[in-house]
């Protein structure tokens, strides 16, 4: 086994047992916490595939924004853990089944018969100097680019669509908001007021020394 | 040298225990989209391991589109999530079925 393939397997094992950890634990910030470490461990399997730009956005992006966001909503809301677990033992057989099915099929058309080694020979290695994020760079921003910008509007969107469905109006009577309308059009006359009144002389302002 | 059936068979765990996990946590929303993100995870990890071999970086381009949509869908369910809990006082999915489908 090479050196390369022992990181390999135990990066993989690392993530397999964390996603295992992940669906079996009862708190959802436990879960979530293994769910980091299997996207960690997957980020090193994909840069031991040469894919350095993908791995190191999945770290930031994903561990770093989307966990985080994740972690949030799980304590912000105040949930019941009791109630979770009821059923678990219940649906375990037939996930268990559903699961080693659905495995035992993909590794037929998967498996080393068809993808081992011999059957697809060795992958390119670049030399020291290649920059993976260039290459993605040409492409994206070439041919792709269209793709791209409608990725970014995609995330307009979600981005409208969050604060949409989570913005809340509260009455009148408990906060109050400000009509930007309101502000905007507001001329100086309807602010100040001069009126005229009669002059006269009022009292003299006592010196402080005699309060005291 | 990994060979490229040791990245697939790696994601066929990861998709089946992500399978898994929808059939067991059959009461927590939030682990449901959990789930979800392991499931793209694991198809991604598919899409990099044959950008890999057959030395094409489209692959690799695919996973970045399927990254931005996946943070979306998450930024959105989760809002989702914060107003059915808001409007329900529970996340549980049994307390949700109200369309009795």
């Amino acid at each position: 086994m090479t050196f390369e393939q022992l990181i390999f397997y135990v990066l993989a094992g690392i993530a397999v047992i964390s996603s295992l950890m992940m669906i079996s634990v009862n708190n959802p910030v436990k879960a979530a916490l293994w769910l980091v470490l299997a996207f960690i461990a997957t980020a090193g399997v994909w840069i031991t595939a040469q894919a350095e730009f993908l791995g190191i956005v999945l770290i930031l992006v994903y561990a770093g924004a989307v966990m985080v966001l994740f972690l949030f909503v799980v304590m912000m809301l105040d949930i019941n853990l009791v109630k979770f677990k009821e059923g678990f033992t219940r649906y375990l057989p037939i996930g268990a089944l559903a699961a080693i099915a659905t495995f035992a099929m993909i590794y037929m058309v998967v498996g080393p018969t068809h993808f081992g080694i011999e059957k697809t020979g060795e992958p390119v290695r670049h030399a020291a100097d290649y920059s993976n994020t260039v290459a993605l760079g040409a492409q994206l921003y070439t041919v792709h680019v269209y793709a791209f910008i409608l990725a970014a509007v995609l995330l307009l969107v979600g981005i409208v669509a969050a604060i949409a469905l989570t913005i809340r109006r509260r009455p009148a009577h408990e906060v109050l908001y400000q009509d930007i309308d309101k502000q905007v059009k507001v001329q100086a006359k309807d602010r100040v007021q001069l009126i005229k009144m009669d002059a006269h002389n009022e009292a003299p302002v006592k010196k402080k020394e005699e309060d005291e | 040298m990994v060979a490229l059936s040791d990245y697939l068979v790696f994601s066929a765990i990861l998709f089946t225990l992500s399978m898994a996990g929808i059939f067991l946590n059959r009461k927590n929303i939030i682990i449901l989209l959990m789930s979800i993100e392991l499931m793209l995870l694991a198809v991604n990890t598919n899409l990099v391991a044959f950008s890999y071999y057959l030395n094409d970086v489209a692959g690799q381009i695919f996973v970045f589109f399927i990254l931005t949509v996946a943070a979306a869908e998450a930024a959105i369910g989760l809002a989702i999530i914060v107003l059915v809990f808001r409007n329900r006082n529970s996340i549980n999915v049994d307390d949700l079925g109200s369309l009795k489908g």
